[in-house]
């Protein structure tokens, strides 16, 4: 390699630096997408180092506060994983959650925060392949939204 | 028959009399024309402190919460609602409570009035059945009531109350002229930019007096998520960040609760127009699960049930 070539590899690297990475606050639960997000890991399977993990007992732990708390912050994507209905640990955490999310995702829309700054998944402790799946679309889908500036406090 | 007015004394005299209840709750004639204020009788010689009219806007469900003993309410069509919301959460226990039922054509909005009327005071003001005369300094109106009802009462679908002991007056016919989310569906044909300037425009004028929630009879939290400290969740500065989290959890709290009493709304001192979050969380409710609040003491809260098929479309 020329001196040349090493500085425009390494001016290269300085831009990738300069590139603004979204940061993901993931909420999982620690019966499933917990497992699951260690799972990926045990498989070696890629995913965006984009995400900040927060393990929660169930994913009907999430109050909203949780989430707007998070956007005020400054967090740009906020991804809330629990188990599939029917296989809650405790029967029917997530059950009740769905009904909680589904109003609080609507609400934000409609005052007119971007849809994809909250997501939510279903991940079993089985699926380390899906969890890796919905991280790379939540972070893609966030990158693409740019940095949050809507409820950010200070802005 | 005789008057809504003369039949709500009547029951309640006769309630005090026989010690059905302690307590009537009802409006009598507030200091300010055009406005009516709480009142409580409990003695049978002061009935005649009671009155019905389009200025009794307040949601008397209110006082039911922190309420011990036998009490007698004087209820609207959505104070009535309110109180079957307050019964379905364990707030308010039935057997307490004698709702004296009153149908209802509707309350007028006093700020809608001194809109028109530029400013200047009303010193006097009379009203019959569509006509609300107002007089001042110099100046003398005849208004049509029709035009200065609240909004909720506009777009009202339940002007008999659902659950009563007594009905004093006769029942309405239920109308549906206008559609009740039409704002709401103006406000979701645009853009989320516009909506979103819309709501920090309108968000913003908040001052943070809380008078939505005092005046509200479904916040009847000991320690509101606002107060607390440890952890606060909310920030308790006016800034437009905080003051959309408070708006934003506050119609939270009350989806699939709030029964659209206008209460917020006529409370607010910054005329911040507060139902287009209420009637949009009832909208989602309404949609998502065909729930309608306060019209039945079997049905459980909607946020605190489920059903195995409920709606997951936004769930990966």
């Amino acid at each position: 390699m020329t001196s040349v070539e090493i500085k425009s590899e390494s001016k290269k690297i300085e831009d990738m630096d300069k590139e603004w990475e979204p940061k993901v606050l993931a909420f999982l639960c620690n019966w499933c997408s917990y497992a699951g997000a260690d799972l990926a890991g045990i498989g070696r399977i890629q995913y965006p180092p984009n995400i900040r993990v927060i393990r929660v007992p169930c994913s009907g732990r999430v109050n909203p506060f949780f989430l707007i708390k998070s956007l005020q912050c400054g967090i740009d994507g906020i991804l809330v994983s629990g188990c599939h209905p029917g296989e809650c640990h405790y029967v029917s955490g997530n059950l009740v959650a769905r009904r909680r999310f589904a109003v609080l995702k609507s609400l934000m829309e409609y005052i007119g925060i971007e849809p994809g700054r909250l997501n939510f998944s279903w991940v079993s402790a089985a699926e380390g392949e899906k969890f890796s799946r919905v991280v790379s679309e939540v972070v893609k889908e966030v990158k693409a939204l740019g940095p949050v500036k809507r409820l950010v406090k200070g802005e | 028959m005789s008057e809504p007015r003369d039949q709500i004394r009547e029951h309640a005299r006769r309630l005090l009399d026989e010690g059905k209840v302690e307590v009537i709750i009802g409006y009598e004639k507030g200091s300010v024309p055009l406005q009516s204020t709480p009142c409580f009788v409990r003695d049978a010689d002061n009935v005649e402190r009671l009155i019905w009219d389009s200025t009794c806007g307040p949601n008397l469900a209110k006082y039911l919460f922190d309420r011990e003993g036998k009490t007698g309410i004087v209820a609207k069509a959505c104070d009535a609602r309110s109180i079957v919301v307050g019964i379905v959460e364990n707030q308010i226990e039935r057997e307490d409570v004698v709702v004296i039922g009153v149908p209802c054509e509707g309350v007028i909005d006093l700020k809608k009035i001194d809109a028109v009327l530029d400013g200047k005071e009303i010193l006097e003001a009379s009203m019959d059945n569509d006509k609300v005369s107002v007089k001042g300094d110099g100046f003398e109106q005849i208004l049509s009531k029709k035009e200065f009802l609240c909004d909720s009462c506009i777009s009202c679908r339940h002007r008999n109350p659902p659950v009563y002991d007594i009905l004093a007056g006769d029942e309405l016919e239920e109308t549906k002229e206008s559609d009740e989310f039409e704002e709401i569906s103006k406000l979701e044909a645009k853009s989320p930019e516009e909506r979103w300037n819309h709501f920090s425009k309108e968000l913003g004028k908040c001052i943070r007096c809380y008078a939505c929630r005092n005046v509200c009879p479904l916040c009847y939290c000991k320690e509101c998520f606002v107060d607390e400290t440890m952890p606060s969740w909310c920030g308790k500065t006016t800034d437009l960040s905080d003051t959309m989290t408070y708006h934003i959890i506050r119609a939270l709290h009350i989806a699939g609760r709030c029964v659209d009493c206008g209460a917020c709304s006529r409370a607010c001192p910054e005329d911040i127009d507060l139902r287009a979050l209420t009637k949009k969380v009832e909208k989602i409710v309404r949609e998502l699960y065909d729930y309608e609040p306060g019209l039945s003491l079997e049905e459980l809260p909607v946020l605190g049930i489920f059903e195995q098929d409920d709606p997951q479309e936004f769930i990966k």
